[in-house]
């Protein structure tokens, strides 16, 4: 078991290293061009057009959230899902469709979408003195939204059909789905729960676990997939993993034993001077249990993140060789793609990996926090 | 920089969207298969026990089985020796009776030609001594039939027999 483990975390790191090489180069090469963002508003739509390919723009376009789905831009037509907008702005609420701005052409009742570097795509209003206000409250049903709730219909749609086959098929050889998810299931339950958190107290836990895992692992591979309803960053959203890194944090914190928060307090092993009159372990101690959540949410972000900006800066490259002159962008397409398919193959790997790895890490969480003294 | 500034509406509703996920298949779905996975795992368990408590059981019949066939091996072959002895003695019994009927019927047998013989014995006698007197009486007749001869054959006796 363990030298598994340490084979996959070994693995871990070989990937991860390699995206972040990968990712620096790629953020070299996509550089975004200072003077775009100073562009009037007005005109941006009209001059991007004749603008050279910026890929940063684009990546960064790509991998966060927006107001509308956009899915292709046929010659000057955006073809986009638009979705609702809610603000709640001066003591009152706002809701309207994304399709007012007219993909960010328009303002409407003083809103627009910025173009500006600090709130750039983002729902902004302008004071009297020309600078851009954020609403108070920014609620609405955005991209990532919906891709979150589109991820969480296929999931209750899977696991309810699969618990029925279950039920249906009692005591005997799984089949079909069922046959599929069961050993990922077993996976989780077997080396993750009870490896991490003990025989005795692994079945509280478990229905956490398997929830976290899927859905990790849906959003990653629907990520993957480069068109609609994929193709959206949710597990490289810091605001996801964060709150998937919260939901952790509080189930430790609540189910942490008395021997658990006695380690953070008073440290058995440590020499007293590291505790009085300077509480330097206990401050330590403390300030761990905040990291652990925090490194949960970052490590997700970053590694998805980072693999949909190397695949979309290889896309890139053959638009940036395609200004240069269309033969160089035909020839450098065939590395390009290449490339983007062994990224894509290995992004499959990340995906399962991220979501055995935040899986396994808040296991390891719980299991340390129901540990009982010995 | 927006891709690390987390957006305040999408983490409301993240947390609502994974909480609904969290609450609808801690609800519906995981205790179903968690649990249906552990029956499963629990019947296949007991099934492969009671296999190998059959086996062994078998294997115990086995020895029964071998040591009943043993057991009517010897009992067969004791039943052998028994019928074969028996049958050695019939034999010999009526071997036995065979010979002293044997012996018998040859002892009358030899009596009664005993007896036989000597009727017969006693009958060849009677026969050869009237043969004898016969001849006797027929040569004594030519002997003496002239005078002479009487005479002088009377005078031989005489002469013999010593008259005291």
């Amino acid at each position: 078991m363990s030298s598994i483990l340490h084979k996959i975390v070994a693995l871990v790191r070989i990937a991860f290293i390699v995206v972040i090489v990968l990712s620096c180069t790629s953020f070299i090469l996509a550089q975004p061009d200072e003077h775009e963002f100073k562009k009037d508003g007005e005109s941006w739509q009209e001059e991007i057009q004749q603008e050279e390919f910026n890929a940063g723009d684009m990546i960064i376009e790509h991998i966060t959230d927006a107001y509308e789905w956009h899915i292709i831009t046929i010659g000057h037509t955006h073809v986009t899902v638009p979705l609702p907008v809610m603000l709640y702005d001066d003591g009152k609420f706002h809701f309207f469709m994304s399709s007012v701005f007219n993909h960010g052409h328009d303002d409407y009742k003083g809103y627009s979408i910025s173009h500006h570097e600090m709130n750039a795509g983002k729902i902004v209003r302008k004071d009297n003195d020309g600078n851009e206000l954020r609403p108070d409250l920014d609620f609405s049903f955005t991209k990532t939204v919906l891709a979150i709730f589109f991820s969480m219909f296929i999931l209750i749609f899977i696991f309810i059909s699969v618990a029925k086959a279950y039920k249906k098929r009692e005591g005997k050889a799984p089949k079909g789905l069922q046959s599929f998810l069961e050993p990922i299931i077993i996976f989780v339950r077997d080396d993750i729960a009870k490896a991490s958190i003990g025989e005795k107290r692994y079945e509280k836990y478990l229905p956490f676990l398997l929830t976290v895992f899927f859905f990790i692992l849906i959003n990653n591979l629907l990520g993957i997939v480069p068109f609609f309803p994929g193709g959206v960053n949710v597990t490289g959203n810091i605001g996801v993993t964060g709150v998937l890194a919260a939901f952790t944090f509080i189930i430790t914190t609540f189910s942490g034993n008395k021997n658990y928060w006695k380690h953070i307090v008073n440290a058995p092993g440590v020499p007293w001077w590291l505790k009085i009159p300077v509480p330097l372990m206990p401050v330590v101690e403390l300030m761990g249990v905040f990291t652990k959540p925090f490194v949960l949410m970052v490590r997700l972000f970053a590694n998805i993140s980072a693999g949909h900006i190397i695949i979309l800066g290889f896309i890139s490259l053959i638009f940036i060789f395609g200004e240069i002159s269309t033969g160089a962008g035909y020839g450098v397409a065939v590395i390009s793609v290449a490339f983007t398919i062994f990224m894509d193959v290995l992004e499959i790997l990340v995906a399962f990996i991220q979501a055995y790895v935040f899986t396994l890490l808040s296991a390891l969480y719980f299991g340390m926090a129901t540990e009982e003294a010995h | 920089m927006s891709l690390i500034n987390p957006g305040f509406g999408l983490v409301i509703w993240m947390t609502l969207a994974f909480g609904i996920l969290l609450y609808v298949l801690a609800k519906y779905a995981w205790p179903a298969i968690i649990s249906s996975l552990k029956e499963r795992e629990k019947s296949i368990e007991d099934a492969l026990l009671s296999a190998e408590k059959a086996r062994e059981e078998m294997e115990k019949m086995k020895l029964g089985n071998e040591e009943l066939i043993r057991e009517a091996q010897d009992e067969r072959d004791n039943i052998l020796k028994e019928a074969r002895a028996l049958k050695e003695k019939f034999i010999n019994d009526a071997k036995e009776k065979a010979q002293v009927t044997a012996d018998s019927i040859v002892e009358n047998a030899r009596e009664s030609i005993e007896s036989e013989k000597k009727a017969a014995m006693v009958e060849i006698k009677n026969i050869i001594t009237t043969y004898s007197i016969d001849i006797a009486e027929k040569i004594l007749r030519e002997e003496l039939k002239d005078k002479k001869k009487q005479k002088a054959y009377v005078e031989k006796l005489l002469s013999e027999t010593s008259l005291n």
